[in-house]
């Protein structure tokens, strides 16, 4: 028994889950407010000083993160599309919908808070590169995303029509992420690695994580918040939702 | 710690603007969708009431 004992399957209703997505946003929000805090410190206390970049590296500690985030989110939301289009869950469909609007979020934080770094860095705000431009189409991919699915009036038609659109988008993630890697870019290569002085890259990884763990912690309570949201809207007219 | 001081740590080395601009951004963006999906929620319950 236990938790093997609960009936997960229950909460793939969009009326079991309403109650419990109001429960667990509340903490996850808490989680992603203490988390922030700690990766503010070591940003801003704990990590040294870059000696090539001064200080300016510090944008590091937000910047690495919502790329990681834009990135993951549409993983994510290409993952409820698939499961939604194979099972035909209402519930998934919502979910993937509930996270777009914060994937786009990131991905115009990971742009604007490079081009605060490059313009320092390079000498430019924008470069036409493979890194960036592929970052640039994840941006466009969500917002056609999110355009597809308001733009068509049927719910089941739209939503079968953006979760297909989700999918085909997913390739371009790879190609950002491997990007530095297949041409010539101005952008480094991943932060992630431990090749550079240790202690100054241990240091820097665990920012980047705790700052990650944050905006993980933030994203899941605003996908559960805007999937209530979602829930509402759709069932306006069921008669659960005027009963609590 | 390696600030001597507020003024320094506002100055980033001379890259204040870039460095706070990022963070402040950041920390607009988020409060901000917390508080569009606030002004959703109202109206979806203000609608209930009707």
């Amino acid at each position: 028994m236990g938790v093997m004992g609960i009936n997960w399957f229950k909460y793939s209703s969009p009326q079991a889950f309403y109650p419990l997505a109001g429960k667990l946003a509340p903490y996850f929000l808490g989680a992603a407010a203490l988390l922030a805090m700690v990766g503010l410190y070591v940003s801003f206390f704990v990590a040294p000083t870059d000696f090539q970049q001064g200080e300016a590296y510090r944008i590091i500690f937000v910047h690495v993160p919502a790329a990681w985030m834009s990135m993951f989110i549409y993983l994510v939301m290409a993952g409820w599309a698939a499961v939604g289009l194979a099972l035909n869950a209402r519930l998934s469909f919502m979910m993937a919908q509930a996270l777009a609007p914060t994937g786009a979020m990131f991905t115009f934080l990971a742009l604007v808070t490079g081009a605060l770094w490059g313009k320092p860095m390079w000498g430019a705000w924008w470069v036409w590169d493979a890194r960036l431009t592929s970052e640039l189409i994840l941006l466009f991919l969500y917002i056609g995303y999110m355009a597809l699915q308001a733009a068509i009036e049927d719910v089941r038609r739209a939503d079968r029509a953006s979760a297909l659109f989700a999918l085909v988008g997913a390739v371009n993630v790879p190609i950002i992420y491997f990007s530095v890697k297949w041409w010539n870019t101005l952008h480094q290569g991943a932060s992630v690695s431990l090749t550079k002085a240790p202690a100054m890259a241990a240091v820097m990884l665990w920012g980047m994580l705790v700052m990650a763990l944050s905006f993980w912690a933030y994203t899941i309570a605003v996908a559960l918040l805007r999937v209530r949201c979602v829930i509402a809207e759709r069932e306006r007219e069921a008669a659960w939702m005027s009963e609590d | 710690m390696h600030w001597a001081g507020l003024n320094e740590f506002l100055a980033m080395g001379g890259y204040g603007f870039y460095v706070w601009l990022s963070f402040g951004l950041t920390l607009a963006c988020m409060v901000g969708e917390l508080w569009l999906l606030g002004q959703r929620r109202r109206r979806l319950q203000q609608e209930e009431m009707r």
